[in-house]
């Protein structure tokens, strides 16, 4: 048996606004295995973050269940789930707007620490803060800095440290690096990496940048308009890529070189069309160059088209 | 001669500071870049490294004070930029040399429906009337992909993506000869992206502009340029065509740079970044910026600062490892 760690099942979240429900989230079914890293790509406004945050209970769910190793945490208590969320951590994307700016360093990676009650003694809290710092790759002198002081890569540097402060099992990275500069990412990637492999953490790793998934993740979910279309291992995905968006955005991706034979480019019409009230089509189906009547009718289900690899379309076996 | 006539930019050792109160900022260090008809540039760094600083001084874009801009030359078709008055820069702007900027969300006016935004510029720079302006303007929304019908339409009413090719419409309404393109992309989804990148590509080869492609992005560079500078810390460090920044790299920045971009041909290969930070530009190294994070760094690159030297071809490099005999960069090796 594999040793899953966290099972999503039909999770919705929809929000009410003025112009109808906005299906964020809608029926996405996953598992990730122990020490494993799901990415989850997609474009602006596709539900991948909606996704991160409702697995938390950061936005209550609207509906479907989650399992963290085998306790079904949509049920918990409040208090059950505070305690619940010291092995389940998140990462924000933004460093500059994560951190409270009248806090110093220390401060702000001490807070989860006294919060939690975990260290009592100020000693013990202060050596386990720069054991933290040491960890993330923080020098010493910058123990009492304030975020404007630093840069986006120290700030984002801070933002792990909270997160394992509480020495979580599984965390939520949701587009950690996209602030930052390539050196700075390559900096903050490689780090996760080393923080995966010697804590044996698992990791739902949220980007819209494929390149950076690719170098992290065991396995990819692509999502489109609040759905899960796609999902496979990492060069299985890469390699052979059945979902028209899929394919499309695997070849959007510019690739840093010169002389090399580019993969011909398929060009998307159109762009993502609205969340609101989506009808009961196929959501891709207008940007599709091969949507065909089938796919007006009704919206496809998520089938293991070979072993491990998911997709969702209703041609998916002319792609294969 | 009929190569000066082919010339759109001559811009010789740009400097700009900024000068603050308690500090002074160095953001543009002795830059020069000549361009030609239809040529692409890509102007590549991190953030800090001065390209959108570089592109507003063509425009004379720079707030003074705190501003500061010196040059020893700069000319856009012949005519001296550096010299002009206020409403004679004006008329270049936007007809002779127009922008893009980065965000689109923030760079249109939301109390003007698009129409009318795209006209504005017809109005002034063409001496069309308010209805061949309009007529205009739908044509322009039509070349970038978007219905005519639109133009009666404000902003908030368009996507993204959408806001990003009217901005498009905007600049090259007046068919400029100098395109000047901040981040286009960088705020849209990569399927987007793909799609204006190919937009631009279409409408430069038609009009033949000359285009300056500031990006962080190598990967737009290579699908987009025909050459390409790197900067770092208001200095270009590296030029060449492709070829030769991209397989012969010389400096071991743009190296560095290329080790720490995730490559989906790569998979699995670790990733090297460069280690330290970009340098504090109102405290500038005495000798080369980059020293405090190369690898290669000896005494000498912290005395002396390093100028741009040829390396065949259009291929030039500031780096003073080259000074020793046989040194080189491995850079095909490590990536496979």
């Amino acid at each position: 048996m594999a040793d899953t760690i966290l099972e999503v099942r039909n999770l919705k979240k929809y929000f009410k606004t003025a112009r109808g429900t906005l299906h964020a989230v809608d029926d996405v079914s996953f598992t990730i295995e122990r020490g494993k890293t799901l990415g989850i790509v997609g474009e602006s406004g596709c539900g991948k973050s909606t996704t991160g945050r409702a697995i938390l209970r950061l936005l209550e769910p609207t509906d479907g269940k989650v399992f963290f190793n085998g306790i079904d945490i949509t049920s918990l208590s409040n208090f059950k789930m505070r305690q619940m969320r010291r092995e389940m951590q998140i990462i924000f994307q933004d460093p500059f707007s994560s951190l409270d700016p009248r806090k110093t360093v220390s401060q702000t990676i001490a807070e989860p620490i006294i919060e939690n009650r975990l260290l009592k003694d100020k000693k013990a809290i202060e050596a386990r803060v720069h054991e933290l710092m040491d960890t993330v790759g923080l020098a010493q002198r910058l123990v009492n800095s304030y975020p404007h002081e630093l840069d986006g890569g120290r700030r984002q540097r801070i933002g792990i440290a909270r997160a394992l402060a509480m020495e979580p099992k599984f965390i939520v990275c949701d587009e950690p690096v996209s602030a930052l500069d390539v050196s700075i990412q390559a900096q903050i990637l490689n780090l996760l990496q080393e923080l995966k492999e010697k804590m044996g953490l698992t990791f739902i790793f949220i980007t819209h940048d494929l390149s950076v998934v690719n170098h992290f993740a065991d396995e990819i979910a692509v999502m489109y308009l609040g759905q899960l279309i796609e999902k496979a291992p990492t060069e299985e995905l890469f390699d052979h890529p059945v979902h028209p968006y899929t394919r499309a955005l695997l070849s959007a991706i510019p690739i840093p070189e010169v002389g090399i034979e580019r993969p011909e480019r398929i060009l998307l019409k159109g762009e993502i069309s609205s969340p609101i009230d989506p009808p009961e089509e196929c959501r891709f189906a207008k940007r599709c160059i091969y949507t065909c009547e089938t796919c007006r009718k009704s919206c496809p289900k998520l089938l293991e088209a070979s072993p491990g690899h998911f997709v969702s379309c209703h041609l998916w076996k002319d792609f294969m | 001669m009929a190569e000066q006539k082919d010339m759109v930019l001559e811009m010789e050792n740009l400097n700009v500071k900024f000068v603050l109160e308690e500090e002074t900022v160095e953001a543009v260090n002795g830059i020069s870049l000549h361009m030609r008809t239809g040529e692409t540039l890509g102007l590549v760094g991190e953030t800090g490294a001065g390209k959108t600083t570089t592109a507003l001084s063509i425009l004379k874009l720079i707030d003074s004070p705190p501003g500061v801009l010196e040059c020893d030359r700069m000319e856009v078709c012949g005519q001296d930029v550096l010299k002009m008055t206020t409403s004679e820069l004006e008329h270049i702007r936007g007809s002779l040399v127009s922008m893009i900027f980065q965000d689109p969300m923030t760079s249109l006016n939301p109390v003007f429906t698009v129409g009318q935004q795209i006209a504005e510029s017809l109005e002034r720079h063409e001496n069309l009337n308010k209805n061949d302006a309009w007529k205009k303007a739908e044509d322009m929304l039509e070349l970038v992909g978007i219905p005519r019908e639109r133009a009666i339409e404000y902003p908030h009413q368009f996507s993204g993506g959408m806001k990003q090719r009217v901005i498009i419409a905007i600049a090259l309404a007046c068919s400029p000869r100098l395109l000047i393109a901040d981040e286009p992309t960088t705020a849209l989804d990569v399927t987007i992206q793909a799609q204006i990148l190919h937009l631009m590509k279409e409408l430069k080869e038609k009009r033949n502009t000359s285009v300056i492609m500031i990006t962080h992005d190598l990967g737009i560079v290579a699908e987009t340029c025909d050459r390409v500078a790197v900067m770092y810390a208001g200095r270009i460090i590296e030029t060449g065509n492709l070829d030769e920044v991209f397989n012969h790299t010389k400096h071991p920045y743009t190296e560095g740079l290329f080790n720490s971009l995730p490559n989906i041909k790569k998979r699995k290969h670790k990733l090297q970044p460069i280690h330290g930070l970009m340098p504090d530009p109102t405290n500038l190294p005495k000798g080369c910026a980059f020293a405090p994070r190369c690898n290669y760094a000896t005494e000498a690159c912290k005395e002396r600062r390093p100028e741009l030297m040829g390396f065949g071809g259009t291929h030039q490099a500031a780096c003073l490892a080259y000074e020793q005999a046989g040194f080189h960069i491995e850079r095909g090796k490590t990536n496979g």
